[in-house]
């Protein structure tokens, strides 16, 4: 096994552009050095990003957008002052990730990469929006969160391609998100359907919205279904319905030891009404 | 066993002082099976079967025995043959036949071959260069499929003379008992419930995995350290499957992280001795998490048939069940203890129950504290239950009104000395959780548990040094704070401080033979031999007075730690404490000590009665425990925080068992969540505070009164909790675990 430890995203891509067999990215490794020990994945060539500069940072731009790191932690994002304020759904969504000492090491991006359907940050960023800065071979590009996984443990990322940076809108005036997830247990448990929603209101109207579900198809989904039977509404009975209807609708799950297809199914519905009442009051203000 | 002896008043137990090992634990002094090398010592792997049931056509090692890091590699050639005999004999080729598979792999996980290696990670690597041909067969995982007239065939000829004819050779035991007539007595009930029962197989979830170091010479000398609940099972054991006397084996229990019954049986440690033997250096192996839950003993898996019928009045007219237990690939399923103790809490007319062993193509199942009676008394209670609201009944009156009482005739056959069911009852009755009112979505649940507790082969010595302190060997493995219960009983007849006394678990070589801590019996056993083992020493000490004193030793008697006159005419001599007579001992006759073995056979039985109160979201069926409270009979608490600490531990145990975990196989019979993200164990914030009451009905077989405490807290949980989320849900569940698939299924099926 080869390990490096590049200064510069260009030096990591090309590190990695020309490796041979398996190559994998260490960010927390809290995914690539479980997989490692467990004879799940076992890297030929091992490209540690955590000396580059600035993969720790955690930005806000003047317009109000956010620039992460792709080393930040889910202990970075909890405990910053500002961004749990903005969108409270995205760092929920991280924070419920595995334990205190995981959290001090595991990043959103190494959560996305590791193309896991069931990844609980991964909806909450989808639906928040987010971007991602793609450094490869042929210099950057920004793709949009959810282009990223395309089945479970698979992405979009070419040979010598690696994701650089983390970026989400500016949250703007009456805006709010959630993200929930279900697990049989009350934490330290991976998601058995995970749902994010992120809208913003008008008075009491709902004027735009995104949802997104988690573990319930081979990758994350942004349903538009979803958004549509909210925005226009003020979030009635009827809203509500229709909004568990499409997200059940949308759902294209498999039985296996964590949930059957009928629970996954039913459950996105029920927590997709749930997460948006949490990012209704939010939008309006109020505490949720 | 005389029980002149009993004291009504005591100095030390009962109090709560902190335990003898807590410092070494919280500050990381302590050792446990991991935490020991050797000079020049090797890693240990085990290489595992990927099938359920394969045989085993051809092994080819040269590749890893050529390998420079490796040392050795072993497989089943490498250990004595010992002859296969079905039944209690031949236990230990299936042991040997578990920790090495012969001609078959019978289960995903079974262990096929092994290296010793100059570290882990060669070791590990080394694994991958053993190659073995598989012819995959047929298998079989599921009980009720596993008694299908189409069944593949575990083993010929495993069963045993008990099982009837006609049956499924994967059938190996049989047990059937009972009294009176069922038939007649489910005639005179007003209403009969009949139903069907299932629960998965659960592994005991002890937080340190199996680990051992050993040393094996070609001399036939070796030395042992591993993490065991009894060590001379595992001298005994080890020396027969390495072909060595048991004696020039020295075995050593580490400290143990948990173990419930899970390690009162030997896996890697037969394995590392071949090794060691062979390499001729230590062989440390240490588990991971997935081999413990593939290869370990989880318990067993359940289907149960229970009718019980019932008056009016909620008089239980006859009871009858039939419990089918899977115990995987070996016979051991503990069918007759689940339908001994399924109907052991009732005073019945007429009961009949029938318990099955049966084999399938899963790791052999270990004990799992009080091994097979939740399951019973899981479907048991629920039908209880279930008659109850039927009838309109309060359930503990009805519990009350059929309660086994001192000389009931128990379901299983004997007749009960004095026990405190009743007592468990009324208090669960009494207690403000039974009247505290439920909110929406909650539910409420009660249920009684049996078991029947054990004495079991026990030696103890006691030394006192010259300053007064004392040092006690006992040598049953302290799995739940015995070092604490066994120094406030020695302090209690000896009359020096608690903290005077050095409690050792002694290993092979230095103690007569004990027992596996099991059974619920240390306290009982080993606290028994610790009082006697006490007042032998006593004995002696009160005739060093007599000599000092020149008076018979009838005439002195032991009060508070000194050696005083039994009478004003005995003598006008002044109260000579036991440091006193200890500072001269070596002039008087030389050291003192006590010593005790027997195998006391006045374990009392022990039963309790939870009350749970379980919320249910409807939406998602999920289950949350809001309020526990434990009741149960601990005959003398001698340490009372951790007898509360088996109760509390008892019902977290059967929380997990009843909501969320389970052994899943996949359609190609392997174990599809071998880690603990997936095999769902409570986390703490799972659990509200669990609430204890001790009831103390004393054990008239024990000098103190005590009743072992340690299983009888698992067995009622599955069926109060499932009484407390039917109740919630609003429909029965009769299948455990209940996991919120199913409850949710549930919910959508009742409309």
């Amino acid at each position: 096994m080869q390990y490096h430890r590049p200064a510069s995203f260009a030096e990591a891509s090309d590190l990695a552009a020309h490796a041979t067999g398996i190559t994998r990215f260490l960010a927390g490794g809290t995914d690539v050095l479980v997989q490692l020990r467990s004879e799940i994945v076992t890297p030929d060539t091992l490209i540690d990003i955590k000396a580059i500069d600035g993969v720790r940072d955690i930005t806000r731009h003047a317009d109000g957008s956010w620039t992460l790191g792709v080393a930040v932690t889910g202990a970075e994002m909890s405990e910053h002052p500002q961004l749990g304020r903005e969108w409270p759904g995205v760092v929920e969504a991280m924070d419920l990730i595995g334990s205190t000492q995981i959290q001090g090491r595991a990043t959103p991006v190494g959560n996305l990469c590791n193309g896991s359907p069931a990844a609980d940050s991964v909806p909450a960023m989808v639906a928040a929006g987010a971007s991602v800065t793609v450094t490869g071979p042929a210099g950057d590009r920004v793709v949009a969160v959810e282009d990223i996984p395309t089945g479970p443990g698979k992405t979009s990322l070419a040979q010598g391609e690696l994701i650089s940076a983390l970026h989400i809108p500016a949250r703007g005036a009456n805006g709010g998100d959630a993200y929930l997830r279900f697990i049989p247990r009350t934490e330290m448990d991976i998601a058995v359907v995970g749902v994010g929603v992120s809208l913003r209101v008008d008075g009491d109207t709902i004027t735009e919205a995104r949802v997104s579900l988690g573990a319930v198809a081979p990758t994350v989904l942004l349903v538009e279904e979803c958004a549509r039977a909210l925005i226009g509404t003020t979030l009635d009975d009827t809203a509500l319905a229709a909004l568990a209807a499409a997200a059940s609708a949308a759902c294209k799950p498999i039985d296996d030891k964590r949930g059957t297809i009928e629970f996954r199914t039913e459950v996105a519905g029920v927590l997709a009404k749930r997460a948006a009442k949490i990012a209704y009051a939010r939008a309006k203000g109020e505490t949720a | 066993m005389a029980l002149d002896d009993r004291k009504s008043h005591f100095t030390f137990v009962g109090t709560r002082p902190n335990r003898p090992d807590g410092l070494d634990k919280v500050t990381g002094r302590a050792r446990f099976g991991a935490d020991v090398t050797a000079p020049g010592m090797l890693f240990g792997a085990i290489l595992r079967s990927p099938h359920a049931h394969a045989r085993i056509v051809r092994i080819d090692t040269s590749k890893a025995e050529a390998h420079r890091d490796v040392k050795a590699v072993v497989t089943r050639a490498d250990f004595a043959d010992v002859p296969f005999k079905p039944g209690l004999e031949g236990e230990f080729w299936n042991v040997l036949e578990n920790v090495m598979a012969g001609e078959k792999a019978l289960y995903d996980g079974h262990a096929v071959a092994a290296v010793a290696a100059s570290s882990a990670l060669a070791a590990r690597d080394a694994l991958k260069l053993i190659e073995v041909e598989y012819e995959v067969l047929p298998h079989v995982t599921d009980v009720d499929k596993a008694m299908a007239p189409d069944a593949p065939v575990i083993r010929e000829g495993a069963a045993d003379y008990s099982v009837p004819e006609g049956m499924h050779p994967n059938v190996v035991r049989y047990h059937e008992s009972g009294h009176g007539d069922v038939e007649a007595g489910f005639a005179e009930a007003d209403l009969v419930i009949e139903d069907h029962f299932v629960t998965e197989a659960t592994h005991q979830g002890y937080i340190e995995p199996h680990a051992c170091l050993a040393s094996l010479g070609a001399d036939g000398k070796g030395e042992l350290w591993c993490c065991t609940q009894g060590h001379w099972i595992v001298q005994k054991t080890c020396a027969a499957l390495l072909g060595i006397e048991t004696a020039q084996l020295r075995v050593t229990a580490s400290e143990i992280g948990g173990g419930f019954g899970g390690k009162t049986t030997v896996f890697i440690e037969p394995v590392a001795l071949a090794l060691s033997r062979k390499a001729n250096r230590p062989v440390k192996i240490v588990m991971s998490r997935s081999e413990v839950l593939r290869a370990t003993g989880p318990t067993a898996s359940a289907s149960m048939d229970v009718k019980i019928g019932m008056k009016k009045d909620g008089t239980i007219t006859a009871a009858q069940g039939v419990f089918r237990l899977q115990g995987g690939a070996f016979p051991g399923a503990p069918g007759d203890m689940t339908a001994m103790c399924a109907f052991a809490p009732y005073n019945l007319t007429n009961v009949r129950q029938v318990g099955y062993d049966v084999m399938s193509n899963r790791p052999k199942q270990a004990a799992y504290r009080a091994p097979g009676a939740p399951m019973g008394a899981f479907a048991v209670e629920s039908v209880i239950d279930e008659l109850c609201k039927i009838l309109g009944l309060d359930p503990i009156e009805v519990r009350l009104k059929n309660a086994a009482r001192e000389g009931t005739k128990a379901s299983y056959g004997p007749t009960y000395d004095r026990i405190g069911l009743v007592e468990t009852l009324e208090a669960a009755k009494d207690h403000p959780h039974y009247s505290a009112p439920l909110k929406p979505g909650q539910g409420r649940g009660i249920a009684c548990g049996f078991w029947f507790n054990h004495g079991g082969e026990t030696s103890v010595s006691l030394a006192l040094s010259e300053d007064g302190s004392a040092q006690l060997m006992v040598g049953t493995p302290d799995i739940g704070g015995s070092r604490a219960s066994m120094a406030l009983m020695a302090a209690e007849v000896l009359g020096i401080p608690y903290e005077n006394i050095r409690v050792t678990i002694a290993d092979t070589a230095t103690l007569g033979y004990n027992d596996v801590s099991h059974g619920s019996r240390v306290t009982y056993a080993s606290g028994l031999a610790t009082i006697k083992a006490a007042q032998h020493a006593v004995e002696k000490l009160c005739e060093r007075a007599a000599a000092k004193w020149g008076i018979p030793v009838d005439a002195v008697k032991w009060e508070n730690g000194c050696a005083v006159p039994s009478g004003p005419n005995a003598g006008d001599f002044d109260p000579l404490p036991l440091a006193e007579i200890t500072a001269d001992m070596g002039r008087t006759g030389g050291p003192i000590s006590g010593h005790f073995e027997a195998t006391p056979e006045g374990a009392g039985v022990s039963f309790g009665t939870h009350i749970v109160d379980a919320e249910v979201d409807p939406e998602t069926g999920k289950t949350s425990i809001t309020r526990y409270t434990v009741i149960q009979d601990a005959g003398k608490a001698i340490h009372p925080a951790y007898v509360e600490g088996q109760f509390q531990g008892g019902a977290a145990q059967g929380i997990g068992w009843a909501l969320n975990e389970e052994y899943i196989y996949g359609e190609d019979g392997r174990l599809q969540n071998p880690v603990f993200l997936d095999y769902r164990i409570p986390v703490a914030s799972d659990l509200p505070m669990i609430d204890t009451v001790i009831v103390e009905v004393p054990n008239p077989g024990h000098p103190f009164g005590v009743r072992g405490v340690g299983e009888t807290g698992i067995v009622p949980p599955l069926a109060a909790i499932a009484n407390a989320v039917s109740n919630a849900a609003g429909v029965r569940m009769r299948q455990l675990p209940m996991s919120p698939p199913r409850i949710l299924a549930a919910l959508k099926g009742n409309g």
